[in-house]
């Protein structure tokens, strides 16, 4: 599987016994892109290694033991694993800029809470676009359209999910965006015509540098599924 | 005065949690036990997203999903009895055994209670599995958060309060002395914490309770 890289990474390596950051990815994971963003909006230097999920590292099995998924962040030796938890780990870490998360508790707790409802909605039913046919997939697409509404219900005016500040929330669900396209294709109907407004934060996200040059091309994604799907006789 | 309401049940081990966490703080708190078969429109109006139970609300703003809540809890309350470490990479240590706990854990132990046959083979060994893994937390530590107890412990308190009531329903032996050692000692730890100890409904009231469901589903 030939996996390209499609944005520039900045990969330096600090020093021995200042800060080093590694982060174990897969460019095409929407988990992976969650943390990619972040250390971008913190400005952090990282190594990037791109792993081969088909024939895992023994790097990769020794810093994420129990799951054996990327993403995986290294930080002087430590690994941090799980999408969500990375990034509130580099924005507890690295907490003299940019904050990813609210300041008052309770709109912290809602950015938490909206974090896991994309963990735990949007690509367990995404995964069923891709993989169903026929009235089962239809079913999932306005299951899919419809945690999408309710996302977009929660943004309502506001430019980003938590008010006037791009952050953890927003961070969650924007990199499905770079999925969306193969979403569409697949299951035959347009994700900005059921929520333009959820689009339309998409894109105001897509104007910070964090998200746009860490979301790979829409185009590439899909052309990666293909390959995956044939290889994999899906 | 701050007010604060806790939509749950009895039996759930995400409510439990959070009844622990209040008492920790010294929260006073006005409980509303749900029938989940027959969901009030006030828990209805504060979850309306997953509608279940637990829902803290604290001055009619809702927090749900209770993970979420003993963050909140912790950070609203911070002036007694911490529960999530200070130093970050040790609080994502804590997320990530908590989060594996909800999703991994708990789900296969309560299913290999609660089958039969060979479901129930099957389920025992991904749960003695699961168990393995978090009574190597205990290899070095006291509590599942450290030297005391916090949110770790918390989060999987429902294996200490659930495991012995468990055992004498089922006569499954689910955590034995030889296999997990660490695991019964902070079991044993845990309940003895004066918050959890004085928490209704007590073990014997949980053995009582799971008895009753038993009779009435005539097993």
């Amino acid at each position: 599987m030939a996996i390209a890289q499609t944005q520039n990474i900045t990969t330096c390596r600090s020093n021995g016994g200042g800060s080093e950051v590694v982060l174990l990815d897969f460019w095409p994971s929407m988990f992976g892109m969650r943390v990619r963003i972040a250390l971008a909006e913190k400005g952090i230097e990282y190594e990037y290694k791109e792993q081969d999920l088909a024939n895992k590292s023994p790097l990769l099995l020794e810093m994420n033991p129990i799951h054996k998924k990327i993403p995986v962040l290294i930080h002087n030796g430590k690994p941090i694993n799980e999408s969500c938890i990375i990034v509130q780990y580099i924005d507890e870490t690295w907490n003299d800029k940019s904050p990813l998360m609210p300041s008052d508790p309770y709109v912290r707790a809602q950015a938490r809470f909206w974090a896991d409802y994309v963990d735990k909605k949007v690509y367990e039913t995404s995964k069923k676009i891709w993989t169903l046919k026929g009235e089962e997939q239809e079913k999932a697409k306005k299951e899919f359209i419809e945690i999408l509404k309710v996302m977009e219900g929660q943004i309502g005016e506001k430019p980003y999910f938590m008010g006037e500040s791009f952050g953890y929330a927003d961070i969650a669900l924007v990199t499905f965006y770079s999925w969306f396209y193969t979403f569409e294709t697949l299951g035959n109907f347009s994700i900005e015509k059921e929520c333009p407004k959820l689009i339309a934060w998409a894109k105001r996200c897509m104007q910070r540098e964090s998200v746009s040059k860490t979301l790979p091309d829409s185009k590439k994604i899909y052309d990666f599924f293909i390959e995956m799907k044939t290889k994999l006789d899906l | 005065m701050e007010k604060v309401k806790l939509f749950a049940t009895w039996s759930s081990p995400f409510v439990k949690r959070i009844v622990w966490a209040l008492k920790l703080k010294n929260v006073e708190y006005e409980i509303i036990y749900e029938d989940l078969a027959n969901k009030s429109p006030e828990l209805l109006k504060y979850n309306p997203i997953h509608k279940k139970v637990p829902v803290l609300v604290h001055n009619e703003i809702a927090i749900c999903e209770s993970l979420v809540i003993l963050e909140y809890i912790d950070e609203t309350w911070n002036d007694v009895c911490p529960l999530l470490p200070k130093d970050p990479l040790d609080k994502a240590k804590e997320r990530f055994w908590a989060k594996f706990g909800d999703e991994q854990v708990l789900p296969s132990f309560f299913g290999y209670v609660m089958k039969q046959g060979k479901d129930q083979e099957e389920s025992k060994e991904t749960t003695l599995a699961h168990l393995k893994r978090v009574e190597q937390l205990l290899s070095e530590k006291k509590f599942l958060s450290g030297e005391s107890f916090g949110f770790l412990d918390l989060a999987f308190g429902w294996l200490a309060e659930n495991s012995r009531p468990l055992e004498v329903i089922t006569g499954l032996k689910l955590l034995d002395e030889d296999s997990f050692p660490n695991l019964c000692t902070w079991k044993d730890k845990f309940l003895e914490i004066p918050a959890i100890k004085e928490s209704w409904p007590d073990q014997e009231t949980l053995i009582a309770k799971y008895q009753e469901i038993r009779e009435s589903k005539g097993k």
